[in-house]
């Protein structure tokens, strides 16, 4: 795999390429990602998520977004249709962090985000002591 | 008026301004004034002396018209006859009263295409005072300075509080309840502990270590106990955070802390937790972190984390 992953994409562009619906936060599509991330598992993302990062996942509970706060994720992609209860939008909305649905499956997302030169992960960050 | 696609705070701040100031926060009340009867050749050394662009014109102390540098220009070449201000003036002029909100004069002046408007009195109608594009803009800008100012020192009170507090070990502790079994209220505690730190002015990095730890040792209590407090002492080189629950402990720690082991049941896996990663994660954030936990009586799981060396991380990455 020789391909270089170094694009970068606002959210509004990333909306498009997965077909995927504001559920909030309108107000922050200029947003740019550089990393992206896909989990249905929490605690991974807790663990392995770098700072600023594109959350895909097919859990929809309002953990989600208290990981995302605490992981500082800039934005969070509900998958498979998934669309969550108003309790999560609403904690997202008052958390500041744009939600968006797609009826694309996690991995239809991942291939079209890594076909863009979207990266999972940069050595410019590290957690690990 | 221009609708913005997008709301961002600055243009909010600017609407919500305009609304709350009134013409007279904004207008000019050192007024020069021209007299109607005055030469109109003499206009240029009123202007020019009083490096104004135009002014109002008062007789016996009512407003009857307004003067400028482009009626000036325009009575020049016109051929400049001998003629007086009363000649030149507009006088069919858009007047504000001082007591309306600042965006009228905003409305008005784009309206009328004026650089100036009078502004009056509403009761005795009598010249309070000129307001401009300028007198506006300068005003919006100096109360946003104003309160960019005091944001400012909030925060760089939050954050010099440890230079503030004279002791040879100074350390800022706080505590918080978490509920067990409350999925709703779970992470909650830990958001006010993220934006705590922030407040104090700790690197990013610390931050984000410590909003995880807590986040973990937060979700932890929440899914096995009936609940325990999150104490976090700050001091300038380290964060410690002490996370007691009175049960049910932990039969074997050693295998806890190993990556994938889970006791969870399949309501909190569901969840997107108990995957056997959160002590492993804790571990992972923290400088330091022991557990003691005794069957029956409770777990006390004890964390640091160092400010300097994480510093010195982020600063090299």
């Amino acid at each position: 795999m020789t391909k270089k992953l170094n694009n970068k994409m606002n959210l509004a562009h990333i909306k498009n390429v997965l077909e995927a619906e504001v559920l909030c936060g309108h107000d922050y599509l200029d947003k740019e990602i550089k990393l992206v991330y896909a989990s249905d598992l929490m605690s991974d993302v807790l663990s392995f998520v770098k700072s600023g990062s594109f959350l895909l996942t097919g859990l929809t509970n309002s953990q989600v977004i208290r990981t995302a706060e605490m992981a500082e994720i800039s934005a969070v992609c509900f998958v498979n249709g998934k669309t969550p209860q108003p309790d999560t939008i609403n904690l997202a909305d008052e958390k500041k962090i744009p939600l968006i649905v797609t009826k694309l499956l996690m991995y239809e997302c991942c291939g079209r985000l890594h076909e863009k030169g979207l990266a999972g992960d940069d050595d410019s960050e590290k957690i690990e002591s | 008026m221009m609708i913005p696609k997008k709301s961002n705070p600055e243009f909010t701040k600017v609407q919500e301004l305009v609304y709350k100031l009134k013409v007279r926060d904004a207008m000019t009340k050192d007024l020069i004034t021209a007299d109607p009867g005055t030469w109109m050749r003499e206009l240029r050394e009123i202007l020019r002396s009083s490096r104004i662009s135009g002014a109002p014109v008062i007789k016996e102390d009512r407003l009857v018209g307004l003067i400028s540098i482009e009626d000036f220009i325009k009575w020049l070449a016109e051929g400049g006859e001998k003629c007086t201000i009363k000649d030149r003036m507009s006088t069919d002029i858009k007047v504000l009263y001082e007591d309306e909100p600042l965006t009228h004069a905003v409305s008005n002046l784009e309206q009328t295409g004026f650089g100036r408007l009078p502004v009056i009195g509403r009761k005795n109608g009598r010249l309070k005072g000129i307001i401009t594009k300028g007198d506006i803009i300068e005003t919006l800008l100096h109360k946003l300075e104003i309160d960019y100012h005091d944001e400012e020192i909030q925060r760089y009170r939050a954050s010099h509080i440890f230079e503030d507090i004279i002791g040879d070990k100074v350390a800022l502790t706080f505590q918080n309840h978490v509920k067990g079994k409350d999925f709703n209220l779970a992470g909650e505690a830990s958001s006010g502990l993220k934006k705590t730190l922030e407040r104090l002015g700790m690197p990013p990095l610390v931050v984000r270590k410590a909003a995880i730890a807590s986040y973990e040792a937060e979700m932890n209590l929440v899914i096995y106990t009936d609940g325990g407090t999150i104490t976090v002492a700050v001091q300038l080189d380290k964060i410690r955070m002490d996370v007691k629950d009175n049960g049910p402990g932990i039969a074997d720690i050693q295998k806890a802390m190993e990556p994938g082991y889970s006791t969870a049941p399949n309501w909190v896996r569901e969840l997107g937790f108990g995957a056997g990663m959160g002590l492993v994660n804790i571990k992972k954030c923290s400088d330091k972190m022991d557990i003691e936990s005794k069957i029956g009586k409770g777990t006390h799981l004890k964390i640091r984390i160092n400010v300097d060396s994480a510093q010195h991380q982020s600063n090299a990455g």
